[in-house]
């Protein structure tokens, strides 16, 4: 028995030797996994590279004023998408200037001073919010948050502030606030779980320095733990942005969909992927390259933003 | 730190020349600041909590009573007034497009991350690649709508294979991060086992590796899934929709659950919004289940623990 297995295996074993496919599969397989590696840069530029192709007729018929301008009317060949990049930031902005607080607030409340039985709990409900898609959250937005909360505090705001353009009135419900305030939800789980990973970082041993110097929580997270985790923080925050730019569906629903500049948040106005979302199923010609073209700009924006969030980020994962 | 405890540091050396009143009234500024701060953090919290709680509420409250057997296995009618009818040929299309999108996105992503943990370690290309794969998880969707329409939808038309493409993009960094997290926790003695035993390295990927690592990646995977069941935007542009069951893969508009939410809350009938609310709650629970296997999965890695 035992000498017949020996040859058997023998015999195995100079056919592997023997055979070809089994020494190139090697080789093989490593090429075939470095194309595969390959493939997202292949992919990214590819992406680029056509898009860009297809925008060029449009930037070189409008120049300058392809960014610049804000007469939109496809109709007469016009093409300046200054209102949707001016919108694209403001929704951003409002949307940062609510959830950045916020979810640094939750992110140091959960590693730092939560009880241990509220936290698997809380962070478990908040990665839940970063599961539901976004045209629920603009769903949600239209026919609950809006009528039901923005609208009421819009309209104080527009009665009380009115006098600070940035609050000027009439509260239209759909408007560049709207927009924010849904964006600043969709992006609280983004920023808040980046923020944890960052914040546990944080090496213990700093933190009970600053308890052993007399501090109270507070001046051990000011004095230890906020200093160490800043840029992180900022990096986090730089990806939650990068996530507000390109958000689509939600602004499209929310933001009121007119092509305007207006210094009052409480105004309808438009962003670059809502009116790509609106109006490509309408569009032929160059309408279809200009907003392509707004893809491009938009794409460059967010790529900007990523890639500096990345840079800081990886930094701080790194030391 | 120094700075920073300064006015109340100076009680613990010596009080000296300091008033008691004014120690206390420090004292009592540096409590009442870590008091603040706390309530701070509290109240963040329970802000965060209260949209949590109002879209799951709303979106069962509003979704159940239109959402019956009828809603889940029949198409929607033509026109948006007309009650009745439902969503089922959305179900079909999404689960079609993300099911392609997976079979390209997922060997594709795990072969690339092999690549960066096993060949390509500590080679600038792959430090390229995973630095991009990162920026890449940033690209707006529309974006790659965008890319796809001018790419395939302009010569070969609307259909179930561009809304693949478009979704398997986006899943494409998000498979090759997770994953790639996965292997790397592969524990070195393993492989070497492995080698000893006279296994080449290809052998020792695909039989020791590849399965340590699989409740892992499929964790990562079914997060992917999740991301692309609920992305709309791009299926505007690639998939456009319909309004009957599509079996056709190329050149026919294919419909898909968030789209038809979409143009149903967009339109001005009850009837088509109530429909998109019961839709709205199909596609939440869709991704949700895909979001629990994830869990499921991430419990049975024995890597993690």
């Amino acid at each position: 028995m035992g000498e017949r297995r020996d040859l058997v295996l023998r015999g195995g074993l100079q056919r592997l030797m023997k055979r070809g496919a089994g020494r190139l599969a090697d080789p093989v397989f490593a090429v075939v996994t470095g194309i595969a590696g390959l493939a997202v840069l292949i992919i990214l530029a590819y992406m680029v590279v056509v898009t860009t192709y297809t925008a060029v007729p449009v930037f070189r018929s409008q120049g300058w004023s392809f960014i610049f301008s804000t007469d939109w009317s496809p109709s007469e060949g016009k093409f300046g998408a200054f209102a949707f990049i001016y919108g694209t930031i403001i929704t951003s902005l409002i949307a940062l200037l609510i959830a950045v607080p916020l979810s640094l607030g939750v992110a140091l409340f959960l590693t730092e001073i939560a009880p241990r039985w509220i936290r698997g709990p809380v962070a478990y409900l908040v990665d839940l919010l970063a599961a539901v898609p976004s045209v629920v959250y603009g769903l949600w937005g239209v026919f609950v948050l809006l009528p039901g909360f923005l609208q009421p505090i819009a309209t104080w705001l527009s009665v009380k502030l009115g006098w600070i353009p940035i609050f000027a009135g009439p509260a239209t419900g759909l408007s560049f606030f709207g927009a924010g305030v849904v964006l600043a939800i969709m992006i609280i789980p983004i920023i808040t779980s980046l923020c944890r990973e960052i914040l546990k970082a944080v090496p213990v041993g700093e933190k009970n320095a600053a308890f052993a110097l007399g501090a109270t929580r507070w001046e051990m997270i000011r004095g230890a733990v906020l200093p160490r985790a800043k840029a992180g923080i900022i990096g986090a925050v730089m990806l939650g942005l990068g996530r507000a730019l390109g958000e689509t569906i939600a602004v499209a629903l929310l933001v009121g969909s007119r092509a305007q500049v207006t210094a009052s948040i409480l105004q309808p106005g438009y962003s670059m992927a809502a009116v790509i979302a609106n109006q490509f199923q309408e569009a032929t010609g160059d309408h279809v390259s200009a907003l392509v073209g707004v893809g491009v700009v938009l794409f460059g924006i967010t790529i900007i933003v990523n890639v500096a969030a990345r840079v800081l980020v990886w930094r701080m994962v790194e030391s | 730190m120094s700075a920073f405890f300064g006015d109340s540091g100076s009680d613990c050396r010596t009080n000296e020349g300091v008033s008691p009143l004014k120690v206390r009234t420090t004292q009592k500024r540096r409590i009442i600041a870590d008091v603040a701060a706390r309530v701070g953090m509290w109240g963040a919290t329970l802000m965060v909590m209260i949209p949590i709680f109002l879209i799951f509420y709303y979106i069962a409250k509003k979704g159940l009573p239109t959402m019956d057997w009828e809603f889940l296995t029949q198409s929607q009618p033509f026109s948006m007034r007309a009650r009745g009818g439902g969503f089922v040929h959305g179900l079909i299309g999404t689960l079609i497009m993300v099911g392609l999108a997976a079979l390209i996105s997922v060997p594709l992503g795990v072969l690339g991350a092999i690549y960066l943990v096993e060949y390509g370690k500590g080679r600038p290309l792959a430090q390229v690649v995973r630095f991009f794969s990162d920026v890449m998880t940033g690209v707006p969707s529309v974006f790659v709508g965008l890319f796809v329409y001018t790419a395939l939808v302009i010569p070969y038309g609307f259909g179930a294979v561009m809304g693949a493409a478009a979704l398997a993009i986006i899943m494409l960094p998000i498979v090759v991060r997770s994953s790639e997290e996965m292997l790397k926790l592969v524990p070195r003695e393993l492989k070497e086992a492995s080698y000893a035993l006279g296994a080449g390295k290809w052998q020792t990927i695909t039989r020791v590796v590849l399965p340590t690592a699989a409740p892992g990646i499929t964790t990562g995977v079914m997060l992917a899934v999740a991301r692309a069941a609920g992305e709309t935007a791009p299926l505007i542009l690639t998939a456009l929709g319909s309004l009957e069951i599509v079996t056709k893969m190329v050149g026919e508009p294919i419909a898909s659950l968030p789209v038809l939410v979409f143009t149903g809350a967009r339109n001005p009938f009850p009837a088509g919004q109530e429909r998109a609310w019961a839709g709205a709650l199909e596609l939440l629970l869709l991704v949700l289940v895909f979001t629990l296997l994830a869990r499921i999965a991430s419990s049975r890695n024995k890597l993690q623990q």
